[in-house]
């Protein structure tokens, strides 16, 4: 590339090409003892290796004065594809979590673990024991693949382990092969330079952004097939899957005053069968790698290749990589994307746990022994531990004789309670937010419930308890809990300020629009009693919250992306209220 | 009349016979001060003394200066008083040496747990290994120490003992010293002076006392109220530490220091505290006591400012137990009884004794009695004069720990935390330590190991040599609890890194992992880099905790000797004592 071109490029384009395939300076910076953080390059580079240098911004305004650096620490994302861990590898987590983290495990959006709080002379170690428990950090972040995430279906198996085995092959293809993970954290030779070290398929600048891909299926689109840049829709008939339709473009942050930057629905472009899932991975992979932009890191996802391009133009273009052309679509209808609570029985008589998991966070409290409780299950579980992409965990696969066991543990340390909730609060998802999120303009993880327990007592009075509406917030706009999709979406603008939401499909299949900018987190709840107390009164029969409240002109209707800042109401607007 | 040995001739004797008859008193005075302050002056004004004068050896052994400096004020009077006095450390002679000896002087104190001074451990280890005979010595011992500590005195009661073994004879008996050791020294220094030579009458011992203060200085008897100018918490939030950065000024004081030295400072007792001893002895503070010297006090204002009213020792209980006559202190007391009564003494007040045993408490007068003077408390000091002119910066980690029921804490630490504010005033006088010095060359590499409050004085190192653009190479070795929290200076260190004032640091943070790891396994961890700078010629620094840090340290650098040189135990050990000996290996512990 000429010196010109590469001007052009995005920073992370050059770090990307001098890093010698994500070696960059990562070893001599872990061995700098005088910081906490390491260089600038690396902190981008170690992204790929699993990890985001942090800081506790709790305690930033004062860290200067008793003459310390920032409390930096990383945070560790541990990939899980399809979100099946066993109960051995829990164990080593939740150790893990305690030896070199902050004590709490993450369950994220994505269906994969997030440690916190890890400081840099110990994220070696931690790394290194997670991948002795057969799991790994590499890609679960940077411009990548990430975690393949799966719908973790509990009620059919044979299905499962079937679309289960496709998300672990096309994470296991995509996976970079470059030996530099397993140099700087597990201690392998380094490859002598002599040795010409290749990336099949990524090559040394790997791809625009980062790439996302998921396998439903219907009715449940739990794992919210249309914010991902790749989908697979089980399509299974009379029992058995036949295939999958192929969903692309999907995508969901933004930047606040950025119009360009949008949401985006993934749309279906066809059919494919079972044994081309991988290749199909790939070859959408490979379009993007060579055709998405990477001079603006804020317009490289898939989502906006398409949208520049056309569908049309992508469909074909994929043909040609593929070398055979997608069938047609099949029909296929989500109902859902929230997860269902509590035991259910499959159709090989096993018994399935679905565990309401606030913010998806797994922690002690002294009134609540989360922590502990699924540790002492881990200890006897027969089964796995499947993760949710609403941050749920099931406790899955117990055996009919084990589920006495289990009961009792559930009860023991108060999980068995976990879903006597509000059906709103079971539909919520927050990201994480303060203090952790080096971007985060607000709270989220931290706020959410108290935003929910205010709105409780509105829906007591309505008669709203039982009923499922999503509802979700995010610290800023880049959408981590995907809150554009969700019928209630709070999205932070400022400290204390929300950009309130509505409209979203209850399935995930429709996005919302702004229906108030800068909220005072204070003023939440008096901005949405009266729109659930009209709910309760007015909707029809079976209609969906997101439905009601275009129906009845709350806010227009967001047909797609390059539609989502438009039609806001004036009224939704600081200027006009 | 001038005596008939003193070091003049008749005829000077005469001259100077009519001129001191001729002089005020104030003349006198002033004159006695000026000669005894200028030593080269008085040598040149009189010839060498002649063979008349009885030489008389004064050695010291000390670790913070104290016994050097009263071997010098022992040496100003002996001089006076007609003797050819010759002061000299214990750390610079051999054995062999004491048997040339015929009258002699020892001013020693007592370390660690017992222990000699680090400057004097090869003497007193040789004397107390050897037996030699000197029928001709005499001598007598003056011991340094704190009855707070269980082997009081130790070192200096080995050493008489020995002296005693090798068959000189004791002409005047051991003085044993508390911290406040002025008046007891002067005692033992007249007694013992008197018993070598005729003893002198006037005018020289009258003007003895005076000449004594004559020369002007600050120090424990007459602090400088500095002003705190800054206070800074060291460790962040979420850390179980407090160690605080003090800024103080010395501004007009006159006082200077070099990196290595320490601060004294004289603390006030606080609040609750004195009311918590008063309460026990059932006094309501405003009874008035009077105090030898500085007149009369209420005894509130007497407990706070000038005696110490926490650290029990045996002698507190002894006299307490003349006005208590309990019977429960009395089996504590009982020389069978040493276990117990250390139990008793941990983690409790002399508040908690009375409470115990005078329940009925304890007249006013009887408290003060019993009580010891207030002692000065000395912290490394953490700055270079150069880096902060007029100013002196110490590091000091608070004392606070709970036992028996309360929350309990360190005088002179919570005194600096709790009672004086920004711009508020603190006593204090500089303390030198000549046994912890940078290397005479800017070029020397320096191995610095000071974990905890122990950084201080190598803050001061580092900070020197940026001020003098001194380029030797210099490595620190640092640790305490959590890397995030705990990390004293952290900024500091980072831009001498960059500007190459430091050239390494390596930490331990001992509870960021399961397993502990401190300053002494990262200096294993280097072990060949740092025999290297140790063959190079590298200096060899450690400060902070006396009780296990110093001595694991040592344990380790032996440990690195032997691997790294391929040697045996015992060359590995005679390396590292030769190491001390050419003052390569400093230590500066507590
Ligand atoms: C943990 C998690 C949220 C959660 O509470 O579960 C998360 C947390 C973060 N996300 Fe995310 N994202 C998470 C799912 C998502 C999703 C949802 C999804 O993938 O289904 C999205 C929206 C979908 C999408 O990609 O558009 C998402 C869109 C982003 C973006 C915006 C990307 C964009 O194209 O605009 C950023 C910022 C960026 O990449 O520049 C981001 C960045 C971040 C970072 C790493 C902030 C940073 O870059 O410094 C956050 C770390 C916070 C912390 O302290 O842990 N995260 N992030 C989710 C981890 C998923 C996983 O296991 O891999
Ligand atoms: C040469 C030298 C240099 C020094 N440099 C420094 C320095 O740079 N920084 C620094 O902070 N200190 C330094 N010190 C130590 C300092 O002088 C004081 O000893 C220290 O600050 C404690 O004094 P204090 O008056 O606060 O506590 P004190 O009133 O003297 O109380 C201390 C006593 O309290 C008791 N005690 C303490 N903790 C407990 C516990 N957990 N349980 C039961 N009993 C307990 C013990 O009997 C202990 O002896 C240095 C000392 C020396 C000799
Ligand atoms: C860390 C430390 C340990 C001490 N240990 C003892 C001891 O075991 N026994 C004792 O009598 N005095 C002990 N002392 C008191 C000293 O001997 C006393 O302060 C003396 O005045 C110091 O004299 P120097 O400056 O000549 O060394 C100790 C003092 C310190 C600071
Ligand atoms: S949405 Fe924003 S605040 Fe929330 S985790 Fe993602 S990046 Fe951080």
């Amino acid at each position: 590339m000429s010196d010109k071109t590469l001007a052009k490029l995005s920073a992370n384009e050059g770090i990307k090409i001098r890093s010698n395939y994500l070696r960059g300076t990562i070893e001599d910076g872990l061995a700098n003892l005088s910081t906490g953080a390491l260089s600038e390059d690396d902190q981008q580079l170690i992204k790929f290796h699993g990890s985001y240098q942090q800081d506790d911004r709790d305690l930033r305004p004062n860290r200067g004065k008793h003459r310390l650096e920032k409390a930096y620490s990383f945070m560790l994302r541990i990939r899980v594809p399809g979100g099946v861990a066993t109960p051995a590898q829990w164990l080593d987590v939740d150790r893990v979590a305690s030896a070199y983290a902050n004590g709490t495990i993450k369950l994220t959006t994505r269906q994969a673990f997030q440690l916190h709080g890890i400081i840099k002379t110990n994220l070696k170690r931690t790394i290194k024991e997670i991948n002795d428990s057969a799991m790994d950090t590499i890609a679960a972040c940077g411009d990548v693949n990430r975690n393949v995430m799966c719908n973790p279906n509990p009620f059919l198996s044979s299905i499962h382990d079937q679309v289960l085995k496709a998300a672990r092959d096309i994470s296991d293809h995509l996976t970079p092969r470059t030996r530099a993970y397993h140099e700087i954290w597990l201690d392998d030779e380094k490859i002598t330079s002599s040795e010409v070290e290749e990336e099949p398929i990524y090559g040394k600048t790997y791809l625009p952004r980062k790439f996302k891909i998921t396998i439903a299926v219907p009715p449940s689109n739990d794992v919210d097939i249309y914010a991902n840049d790749l989908s697979f829709i089980a399509i299974v008939e009379k029992g058995t899957l036949t295939g999958y339709n192929v969903a692309v473009g999907g995508g969901m942050g933004m930047t606040h005053g950025n119009e360009a930057t949008f949401p985006r629905l993934a749309e279906v472009i066809g059919f494919c069968k079972p044994d081309q899932v991988v290749d199909v991975a790939e070859k959408v992979v490979l379009v993007q790698r060579d055709y998405g932009d990477r001079t603006d890191r804020k317009h490289a996802r898939l989502k906006y290749t398409i949208e520049d391009r056309g569908i049309g133009w992508f469909a074909s273009e994929l043909n040609r990589y593929l070398g055979y052309k997608l069938k047609p679509a099949k029909p296929f209808e989500f109902k859902h994307n929230g997860d269902r609570f509590g035991w259910v029985e499959d159709e090989a008589g096993n018994f399935h746990y679905t565990l309401f998991v606030e913010g998806g966070r797994v922690l002690d409290t002294a009134d609540y022994p989360m922590r502990t409780g699924l540790r002492e299950i881990a200890k006897i579980h027969d089964g796995d531990f499947r993760l949710t992409a609403n941050q749920n965990l099931i406790i899955a696969n117990v055996s009919a004789k084990k589920r006495v066991e289990v009961e009792a543990l559930l009860e023991k340390y108060g999980l068995a309670q976990s879903h006597k909730r509000s059906a709103l609060r079971l539909n919520s998802i927050a990201c994480v937010a303060l203090p952790t999120c080096g971007l985060a303009l607000a709270e989220a993880e931290r706020y959410l419930p108290d935003v929910i327990t205010n709105l409780e007592e509105k829906l007591e009075q309505v008669g709203l308890r039982h009923d499922a509406i999503t509802i979700r917030m995010t610290g800023c706009p880049n959408g981590c809990g995907r809150p554009f999709i969700s019928e209630i979406g709070f999205v932070g603008r400022g400290p204390d300020r929300y950009n309130v939401y509505l409209g979203g499909g209850h399935a995930g299949q429709r996005l919302s629009k702004l229906y108030r900018q800068d909220v005072p987190a204070d003023q939440i709840q008096p901005v949405l009693a009266p729109i659930l107390e009209h709910y309760a009164k007015e909707r029809a029969e079976g209609e969906h919250f997101g439905d009601f409240v275009i129906r009845t002109g709350y806010v227009a209707a967001t047909a797609q992306g390059n539609d989502f800042h438009k039609n806001i109401k004036p009224a939704a607007l600081p200027a006009s209220r | 009349m001038l005596p008939e040995h003193s070091p003049f001739s008749p005829e000077q004797r005469q001259t100077l016979e009519t001129l001191i008859a001729g002089l005020s008193v104030p003349q006198r005075f002033w004159l006695a001060g000026y000669l005894s302050a200028d030593e080269t002056a008085t040598a040149v004004r009189a010839p060498a003394a002649p063979v008349a004068a009885t030489k008389l050896a004064i050695l010291f052994g000390t670790e913070s200066g104290n016994s050097e400096k009263l071997a010098n004020l022992s040496a100003k009077e002996a001089k006076k008083r007609g003797f050819a006095p010759a002061v000299k450390n214990v750390a610079d002679i051999t054995l062999a040496d004491l048997a040339k000896i015929e009258n002699l002087l020892v001013i020693i104190s007592t370390w660690g747990d017992g222990d000699a001074p680090e400057t004097a451990t090869t003497f007193v280890k040789e004397l107390t290994t050897t037996t030699l005979a000197l029928p001709k010595l005499r001598y007598s011992v003056c011991a340094l120490g704190d009855t707070s500590y269980e082997k009081f005195c130790q070192t200096g009661k080995d050493v008489d003992a020995r002296l005693e073994a090798f068959g000189a004879t004791r002409i005047f008996p051991r003085q044993d010293c508390d911290v406040d050791y002025e008046d007891a020294h002067r005692n033992w220094l007249d007694g013992a002076l008197k018993a070598f030579g005729p003893a002198e009458t006037s005018p020289t011992v009258s003007i003895a006392p005076i000449s004594a203060q004559a020369t002007v200085e600050y120090g424990r008897k007459n602090p400088f109220q500095a002003e705190l100018t800054e206070r800074v918490l060291l460790n962040g939030e979420g850390t179980s530490k407090e160690t605080w950065h003090y800024e103080i000024s010395l501004e007009g004081s006159g006082l200077a220091y070099e990196p290595g030295d320490s601060l004294a400072v004289i603390p006030t007792n606080a609040p609750d505290v004195v009311e918590g001893i008063l309460k026990s002895s059932r006094l309501t503070g405003s009874e008035s006591v009077a105090l030898n010297g500085s007149g009369e006090k209420t005894v509130a204002d007497a407990l706070r400012e000038d005696f110490d009213v926490t650290a029990l020792s045996r002698p507190v209980l002894t006299k307490l137990q003349a006005f208590a006559q309990s019977k429960k202190l009395a089996t504590l007391l009982a020389e069978d009884a040493k276990e117990q009564f250390k139990d008793y003494l941990w983690g409790r007040w002399i508040a908690d004794a009375i409470a115990d045993f005078a329940p009925q408490g304890i007249s006013a007068a009887d408290l003060v009695s019993i009580l010891r003077k207030l002692p000065p408390r000395l912290y490394s000091i953490s700055s270079s004069p150069l880096a902060h002119t007029g100013e002196v910066h110490i590091t000091v980690a608070s004392v606070r720990y709970h036992a028996h029921g309360t929350d309990r804490k360190g005088v002179a630490s919570t005194y600096l935390a709790d009672l004086v504010q920004k711009g508020g005033r603190v006593p204090v006088y500089t303390n030198t330590n000549k046994n912890f010095r940078m290397p005479a060359s800017g070029d020397t590499p320096i191995i610095m190991v000071g974990p905890g409050t122990g950084v201080a004085p190598f803050r001061a190192f580092v900070e020197h040599r940026a001020a003098l653009g001194q380029t030797g190479k210099s490595w620190l070795f640092f640790g305490d609890q959590h890397y995030t929290y705990d990390f004293l200076y952290q900024l500091e260190w980072q831009e001498h890194l960059a500007s190459g004032a430091l050239t390494r640091l390596d930490v331990a943070f001992s509870r960021d992992q399961p397993e502990k790891v401190y300053v002494q396994h990262r200096l294993q961890d280097r072990a060949k880099e740092l025999y290297d700078w140790l063959e190079n010629g590298a200096h060899f620094y450690v400060c902070g905790d006396a009780n296990r840090m110093a001595h694991d340290v040592h344990g380790a650098l032996v440990s690195i000797v032997e691997n790294q040189g391929a040697k045996s135990r015992d060359a590995a050990e005679a390396y590292v004592e030769d190491l001390k000996k050419s003052k390569r290996y400093q230590r500066d512990v507590y």
